[in-house]
């Protein structure tokens, strides 16, 4: 089981919910997997062709996946996953 | 330049302090700096660097005082509705302390203006609104190698990290590279922000500030900080440099400020 952390803007989309458990073995099946549940959020994570934005970034445990291995990025049990994304107010 | 003795009492609970000393308090007297947005998170910043004896504070907002910026903007009050941010804000930190220089300056930073103004400064702070002043701010403080404390909100979450890739630490495209494209994410205005977290986000830029002057403690420049005001959490993730990053890399493609920076944040 993994926990993942969703960041206040998305969690209309998760019933409100700020942390939810899935179980993945990437990154790219985590977002599939919380898409299934939540339908709308893999829109707001990646773009149209399926990259992950460039302005939402997601961490395993403290590490920002773009420094790892993206959305290939294995997950294992226990790990914790947050989405963070640009926030800009003032 | 020596501390007077009506600011030796002033400051005597620092100069007590060994991190701060009387010669810690005379860094904090020459030190200059600016403050980006005189509302929600340059209100509480801007009030306790005053009281810090900051000797040089610079304010820099567009705006005017507006009935529903006082849930948060404390710098602000009621009698100061309509008035220039700035003008409002340095009335305030001037009651607080008659001590310091406080430099208003009613404007909207852009790339023709922002160098200017943070080549004047040691330290600037951005408590910006929007996306456009952030990408800005950030790509003028690193050509002008200056320290850049930024802080963020929406809703009932802050993040929070320093910026100084002139001592060898990531930018803010490093961390997040492009601003979201127009009616992704919504602002303040929009979504509503809880008027404490800018409190608790504002006075934790003025801390790293008043570090960053002393040159003590440690820095969260290799991290970012989220604050969850809902959860009752603090986070800090890792905050590594990109060597692709198109500023601070080793190959950068942005050289000046000539880039078109409008994005639009709203929906």
């Amino acid at each position: 089981m993994i926990k993942v952390r969703i960041p206040t803007p998305l969690r209309p989309l998760t019933k409100n919910q700020g942390e939810v458990d899935v179980t993945a073995g990437s990154i790219a099946d985590l977002v599939n997997t919380l898409e299934a549940s939540y339908p709308g959020i893999k829109a707001r994570l990646c773009d149209d062709s399926g990259e992950l934005r460039r302005f939402v970034n997601i961490y395993v445990n403290e590490e920002d996946i773009r420094f790892l291995k993206g959305k290939d990025t294995a997950l294992k049990s226990g790990d914790e996953v947050s989405i963070v994304p640009a926030i800009a107010g003032g | 330049m020596e501390l007077t003795e009506s600011e030796i009492q002033r400051y005597s609970r620092h100069i007590i302090l060994q991190d701060v000393g009387g010669k810690g308090q005379l860094k904090l007297k020459r030190a200059k700096v600016l403050l980006i947005g005189a509302g929600g998170l340059g209100s509480p910043a801007g009030l306790y660097l005053a009281a810090a004896g900051i000797g040089t504070i610079g304010l820099v907002d567009g705006d005017v005082v507006d009935l529903s910026n006082l849930q948060r903007q404390i710098m602000h009050s009621t009698a100061t509705l309509g008035k220039p941010k700035v003008e409002s804000g340095k009335k305030t930190l001037s009651a607080i302390n008659p001590e310091i220089t406080i430099n208003a300056y009613h404007q909207l930073v852009d790339a023709e203006n922002i160098l200017p103004l943070v080549s004047q400064y040691d330290i600037v702070l951005d408590g910006s609104d929007n996306f456009t002043t952030r990408f800005l701010v950030n790509d003028a403080c690193f050509f002008a190698k200056k320290t850049l404390i930024s802080a963020s909100m929406f809703r009932f979450e802050g993040q929070l990290t320093t910026i100084k890739p002139h001592a060898g630490y990531p930018c803010y495209r490093c961390l997040y590279p492009e601003p979201p494209p127009a009616g992704l994410v919504p602002n303040c205005q929009e979504a509503g922000v809880l008027g404490v977290l800018a409190g608790t986000m504002g006075i934790l830029q003025a801390s790293e500030a008043i570090k960053e002057i002393l040159g003590t403690g440690e820095t969260i420049a290799d991290k970012l900080l989220i604050y969850d005001a809902l959860d009752m959490k603090f986070r800090k993730v890792g905050r590594p440099k990109d060597p692709a990053c198109p500023l601070c890399g080793s190959n950068p493609k942005i050289k000046d400020l000539s880039m078109d920076y409008t994005v639009s944040c709203t929906i």
